[in-house]
């Protein structure tokens, strides 16, 4: 990969994926493989928390053979005197080889790039991007499916979903068709709908799931935030709208693959988990050769 | 190319700028991206719907006692893409060009989303690629279409 920073999935060439996930397989054969990478240091810079994101991340450099250093919640840093975000980096920089950025608001990671010279992994910045999700999306459905030839759900709270956005972007470079299932209120943001369209992606939205499930090969599903309405009768009446349950899943569509990035709350019901086409915890788990990938080739 | 016609229009001036070729019906909002409003007691005069060879009707504003920074260039050029900037000395236009539409402009707009980082106090100027219909923030990517003016770091 060319790239020093991984930032947005908007940067990812369709050769740049394949190398990250050609190489994510190795690992995923082999996870004791990984060597040559004895006494990397990542600092973990996560503004907001994110369990699930940083331990994979740690896991992954551990695996490698190297550690991590972790800023630790924001209310102990010098973050809570009033330190710039730019500041902090340059000082996390002079510590590691790498550094791994979860901050609440959009373009921290566009920014954070240019005040550092160690390779930057955006592990989520607000509404914005989630690339290296992203690549274990991508990861995941080429094992289950395949990434050419392939009709795609995707379905929740497309507004705010950042994972959706690189998602959506990342598939433009394959031969896909998308499928953008939401409440009116949550449609994909204007600009990536406007990224889509330059890129010539086929796309289409909706607003119910049922008319468009027999088509698909995939359906990725993310969970619809409560905080997002002001009224909680308003997100009772959107959320009951995007449940999907085993039966569902049987009368329309047997073949269907199921992702969805976690946590969950009710919007896969417990009883789609026993059947074939569950895929998202095998998602999670692919998180860390994923990231064992991105680390190993950019340290 | 000054009309006899809109020399009746619109007075000369002697020293300042003449924004020609504005898209009709956009002269006000040119003179908002300028920061000008009379307070500072300069004399502004603007055509509104002014017959144009080229355009059919175009708008005019002609500034006294003001030169454009190209910063101010740039952002016209966002809104009236077909403009001339004329810059006169002692009656005479010693100056004339067109604008040309910037690749991005920076530290002029302000982002319209609240959670965007150029928003929060870090050291960073805002930057906004120009599209064929508006202007992305290259942090949240945000795009804004209408009422670009109304973004104007103030
Ligand atoms: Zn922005």
């Amino acid at each position: 990969m060319r790239h020093e920073h991984v930032i947005s999935a908007k940067q990812f060439s369709r050769a740049d994926i394949e190398a990250v996930l050609d190489r994510a397989a190795d690992f995923a054969a082999d996870p004791q493989a990984a060597s040559g990478h004895e006494g990397a240091l990542l600092a973990l810079a996560f503004f907001e928390p994110s369990t699930r994101t940083k331990m994979s991340f740690e896991t992954a450099i551990k695996r490698l053979g190297g550690d991590t250093i972790d800023m630790g919640p924001v209310e102990f840093s010098s973050v809570s005197k009033g330190e710039t975000l730019a500041d902090t980096l340059r000082v996390l920089e002079g510590y590691a080889d790498g550094i791994v950025l979860r901050h609440p608001m959009e373009g921290a990671a566009t920014m954070a790039s240019e005040f550092i010279d160690v390779p930057l992994f955006n592990a989520g910045d607000g509404a914005g991007q989630h690339p290296t999700q992203t690549l274990l999306d991508l990861f995941t459905i080429r094992e289950e499916v395949g990434l050419d030839d392939l009709t795609i759900g995707i379905m929740g709270d497309l507004k705010y979903g950042r994972t959706v956005h690189s998602l959506a972007q990342a598939l433009t470079n394959f031969d896909t068709r998308q499928h953008f299932i939401s409440p009116d209120s949550l449609r994909l943001p204007r600009s990536v709908r406007y990224d889509l369209h330059e890129q010539g992606a086929q796309v289409r939205e909706h607003e119910g799931y049922e008319e468009i499930l027999s088509e698909l090969d995939v359906l990725y599903v993310t969970r619809i935030q409560r905080e997002r309405f002001p009224d909680e009768d308003e997100y009772h009446a959107v959320a009951g709208k995007y449940r999907l349950d085993a039966e569902t899943i049987r009368e329309y569509n047997e073949d269907l693959t199921v992702l969805h990035p976690l946590p969950r709350v009710d919007e896969i019901a417990a009883d789609v988990d026993d059947l074939p086409g569950a895929t998202y915890f095998e998602q999670a788990h692919n998180g860390v050769p994923v990231r064992m990938a991105l680390l190993d080739m950019l340290l | 190319m000054t009309q006899p016609d809109t020399e009746l229009r619109v007075s000369k001036i002697e020293n300042g700028t003449v924004i020609d070729h504005v898209t009709a019906g956009e002269a006000l909002r040119v003179l908002a991206i300028l920061g000008i409003d009379g307070t500072e007691g300069e004399t502004v005069s603007v055509g509104i719907n002014v017959p144009s060879d080229r355009l059919g009707r175009k708008d005019v504003v002609k500034v006294e006692g003001m030169e454009l920074s190209q910063d101010e260039v740039d952002v016209l050029s966002l809104i009236a893409p077909d403009a001339t900037i004329n810059i006169i000395r002692e009656y005479e236009v010693i100056e004339k060009s067109r604008v040309d539409r910037p690749e991005s402009v920076v530290g002029v707009l302000t982002c319209p989303n609240t959670n965007c980082i150029t928003n929060a106090g870090e050291p960073v100027n805002t930057h906004f690629d120009v599209l064929d219909t508006g202007v992305q923030c290259r942090y949240c990517e945000t795009i804004i279409r209408e009422n670009i003016t109304d973004h104007i770091e103030t």
